[in-house]
């Protein structure tokens, strides 16, 4: 096996990894820690502190939006979990041969293009003069325009769609990896439908579960298209305070302080995932 | 169920409709795109006034076809470019970096392995921000100390490429290290038996059997730049790439030009979707 034999081959072969890392990710992540501590006392004036985190706590509108984006990241994660694990089981248990692959291939495809397109796609769908309200004036279900855009439901319509593919993947390889004679020796043995799921299915699926719904979730908390452009201005996503403070207001240190509140919050979604499931981040990944 | 279960034909018929509503939920908002690309109205809603092409081919305004509508044209041009050097980057570093955690030991060779998977688990928008803030940092300093304005650090097409290439690193040193640890190690050691130096081995034997992963990492990073939102938002300049525009553009309101563009970025990224398989299936055989 060819490999780096003196000090300074492996050097050599390590500068490029640390490179990247120490200049784009780690420094520019303390850099930020450090402009978020610092608190703006006047005119290019600043002192250490925590001001910027403690604005944070005290005005509820910022704290709020947060909690907000967390529980409905949540509630995103749970729903494309629900949706997507009938779908996973079809694919991995009951489609055969071909139809299996056709399946698979088609849950990838709308993820090929731009989640910009896909939003777009929703935008048409729902609003007031879009597809759906128009179909529903024809039908005679209603007899007046309705709009769909620009609440929550919407929101959720877009994460959920958004995140599917990242959860029906792991899914579907742990599902895979359930031998068929597990579940007919439960039959075997008076199970029934439901007992069979919870007991043997569900279990063995716990690995992908918990990546799925990692994924999925740190996907929605970041997400900054689909709520801003599905939830209009009432949105109130915390991506879109980051963005505020940073371009529109200028306010760097206080911007800063949000996207560490952010980091802080998916690292230990993250974290705590993995520690449940019993796994690791390398595992996870690779 | 398990073919050898039988299975109540009342459920079967539920579960199959079920499969069947959502594969139309994944397949509807890409259509209502697609098709209203062709509607003959101002905008892309019912009701159906005809089909045209003048959204494509359209050379007056308000009827101007994306292939003469200027900023869209250039900025998909601009998305290639951020696109191709993100690309090259990025598989150059990551086989190196596969060469690295597949070929040799070292102390906190673990503790790397999780700092280089890091990447993936920080939302973009915060990868961008830090970036940014770091770039300006360096960039003010620069300016104070020697008088000298480094235009790369501030927003623009460099820190663009630089924030994408952060992380599409990461995906790139997975896809080429799971396929070098499947070579045969052999092939080399004949090699050097044969007289090939090692590097002469390297790239005789190793970096060919490599070529598929490559191949395959620099189309996915082709692809993720050219979707990318979130980072990219933070670091943009004045050159905007296609993401950035249409989102301009869909905040002041959506026109089919739109649906055109949205249409052919469908088309380039099934076509490379498809070439990507082709060369996995050679990988196979």
């Amino acid at each position: 096996m060819i490999g780096p034999r003196t000090k300074l081959g492996l050097i050599l072969l390590m500068s490029p990894l640390l490179l990247w890392l120490t200049t784009l990710i780690i420094i520019p992540h303390l850099d930020m820690l450090y402009v978020s501590l610092r608190e703006k006392v006047g005119v290019r004036l600043y002192e250490f502190g925590f001001g910027n985190y403690m604005t944070f706590f005290t005005e509820p509108l910022y704290w709020n939006t947060f909690a907000r984006t967390a529980y409905m990241s949540i509630f995103a994660t749970f729903l494309t979990l629900l949706i997507g694990f009938p779908i996973a089981y079809y694919i991995a248990k009951i489609a055969k041969g071909r139809m299996k692959m056709a399946l698979f291939l088609l849950c990838l495809v709308p993820f090929w293009v731009s989640e910009l397109v896909r939003t777009f796609g929703w935008m048409i769908l729902l609003r007031e003069t879009g597809v759906i309200s128009s179909f529903l004036q024809w039908s005679g279900v209603v007899n007046q325009p309705i709009e769909m855009l620009y609440n929550d439901g919407a929101i959720m319509v877009g994460l959920v769609y958004t995140s599917m593919l990242f959860m029906v993947v792991p899914l579907i390889t742990t599902l895979d990896s359930l031998d068929d004679s597990l579940i007919e020796a439960g039959y075997d043995l008076g199970g029934n439908g439901f007992s069979i799921m919870k007991n043997i299915v569900i279990p063995h699926a716990i690995p992908g579960i918990v990546t799925g719904s990692i994924v999925v979730f740190m996907l929605s908390l970041g997400n900054y298209l689909t709520p801003i452009l599905l939830g209009g201005k009432s949105s109130l996503w915390f991506t879109g305070m980051i963005y505020s403070q940073f371009i529109t207001r200028f306010n760097w240190e206080q911007g800063a302080a949000f996207g560490f509140l952010l980091l802080g919050l998916s690292s230990l979604i993250v974290w705590l995932g993995l520690k449940f499931s019993g796994q690791t981040l390398a595992k996870t990944m690779g | 169920m398990i073919p050898s279960i039988k299975q109540n034909p009342f459920v079967k018929t539920i579960y199959n409709s079920y499969v069947v509503l959502f594969f139309i939920y994944l397949a509807l908002p890409l259509t209502v795109v697609a098709v209203f690309a062709f509607n003959d109205s101002q905008f892309p809603s019912l009701p159906w006034e005809g089909f045209t092409w003048t959204w494509f081919f359209g050379t007056e305004q308000p009827w101007l076809g994306v292939f003469h509508e200027r900023r869209i044209m250039r900025s998909i041009g601009t998305s290639a470019f951020v696109a191709l050097c993100v690309s090259v980057l990025s598989i150059t570093v990551g086989t190196i970096n596969a060469f690295l955690f597949e070929r040799a030991e070292f102390k906190f060779k673990g503790f790397l392995y999780v700092l280089m998977l890091l990447p993936l688990v920080i939302p973009g928008i915060i990868l961008g921000i830090s970036i940014l803030v770091f770039s300006n940092f360096v960039a003010n300093g620069v300016e104070n100390l020697t008088g000298w304005e480094i235009e790369a650090l501030r927003p623009g097409l460099t820190l663009v490429v630089l924030g994408q290439f952060s992380f599409i690193t990461t995906i790139a040193t997975l896809v080429i290290a799971a396929r070098l640890k499947k070579f045969d190690s052999s092939l080399e050691e004949a090699a050097l038996n044969l007289g090939a130096t090692p590097w002469q081995a390297i790239y005789h034997v190793t970096l060919p059997f490599l070529r598929p992963a490559i191949i395959g990492a620099g189309i996915v990073a082709l692809l993720m730049s050219f979707e990318n939102f979130n980072t990219t938002l933070m670091l943009v300049g004045s050159d905007a790439p296609l993401t950035i525009t249409m989102f301009d553009r869909l905040k002041e309101g959506s026109t089919p030009v739109l649906n055109a563009v949205s249409l052919l970025l469908m088309i380039g990224s099934s076509a490379l979707a498809l070439v990507m398989i082709f060369f996995q299936k050679g990988e196979k055989s």
